[in-house]
């Protein structure tokens, strides 16, 4: 079981330079997602998100950073057991859950609801 | 003619001294409160996931690695759930990065974009807007993954 507070400390972290990145710079919300999204495939490939993830649990798990992590360790792990077509392959093998499930209930919330405002 | 122009390039100059006033009356952003709301609100979702990831392992006997897909698929559906019925959106607009960093946010602007093009129809409308903005998340999320992990591979490889 992972601690709440550092879960609480490293979500809040992550969250807190995304709104650094928006207020001190002209980044738009897409330029900031993205760039985080890449900070966490960097991190992943030079193996230092896993220990961020074995620190802080969800802390590091529910940021959009640890997608870019999942991304490149699918990849990683499916070119391990395949070779190089591997790295196609494995690309959301991981992330899938996210991916998935985003779109079959963003659909089914589209079909359901009203627009607001 | 002459005189016409004269006069445009005069407005010209004030709109410009206009803006540039404008410009510096514009409020800067609060970076303090903001960084603190983001930092409290992401925290606090980090929070969220971490309970459900608990219950997954202790209840439903998931294993610590296994238990993350049902923890990110929950965490989509009740922000999916929250956007539909309005509340995501409010939560946003308090927060600002808070809501939008973790992986509620991503399903948050799938589902919003996918509820907001509605009318236009289920295949041109929700289909092709669904990942307006969720997009380049994942386009360059998977690129950059790709070039690392070709690189690691291929280091491997030699």
């Amino acid at each position: 079981m992972g601690s709440y507070w550092a879960a609480f400390l490293i979500g809040g972290l992550i969250s807190l330079i995304g709104q650094l990145l928006l207020d001190l710079t002209k980044m738009t919300p897409a330029h900031v997602m993205s760039t985080l999204v890449v900070s966490g495939a960097i991190l992943g490939g030079i193996g230092l998100y896993e220990p961020l993830i074995k620190f802080a649990g969800a802390g590091a798990t529910v940021p959009i950073t640890s997608f870019g992590n999942a991304i490149v360790h699918g990849a990683l792990s499916e070119a391990e057991r395949h070779g190089l077509i591997g790295i196609i392959t494995g690309i959301f093998e991981v992330t899938s859950a996210g991916i998935s499930a985003a779109i079959i209930f963003g659909f089914f919330a589209a079909v359901i609801f009203k627009p607001k405002g | 003619m002459q005189q016409s122009t004269g006069e445009t390039r005069k407005q010209n100059e004030k709109r410009r001294q206009y803006q540039q006033m404008a410009m510096k009356m514009r409020p800067k952003p609060p970076v303090l409160i903001n960084s603190f709301k983001a930092f409290v609100v992401g925290g606090l979702i980090s929070v969220l996931g971490q309970a459900i990831q608990n219950i997954y392992i202790r209840f439903f006997d998931f294993s610590k690695e296994h238990a993350g897909n049902p923890t990110v698929a929950t965490l989509i559906f009740i922000s999916v759930l929250l956007t539909g019925l309005g509340v995501y959106d409010k939560i946003g607009q308090f927060a600002g990065a808070g809501s939008a960093v973790p992986v509620t946010g991503f399903a948050n602007s799938i589902a919003s974009a996918a509820i907001e093009h509605r009318s236009e129809g289920l295949v041109l409308g929700v289909g092709g807007n669904m990942f307006k903005l969720a997009g380049s998340v994942i386009v360059f999320g998977v690129v950059a993954a790709f070039i690392i992990a070709l690189i690691k591979t291929l280091i491997k490889m030699v």
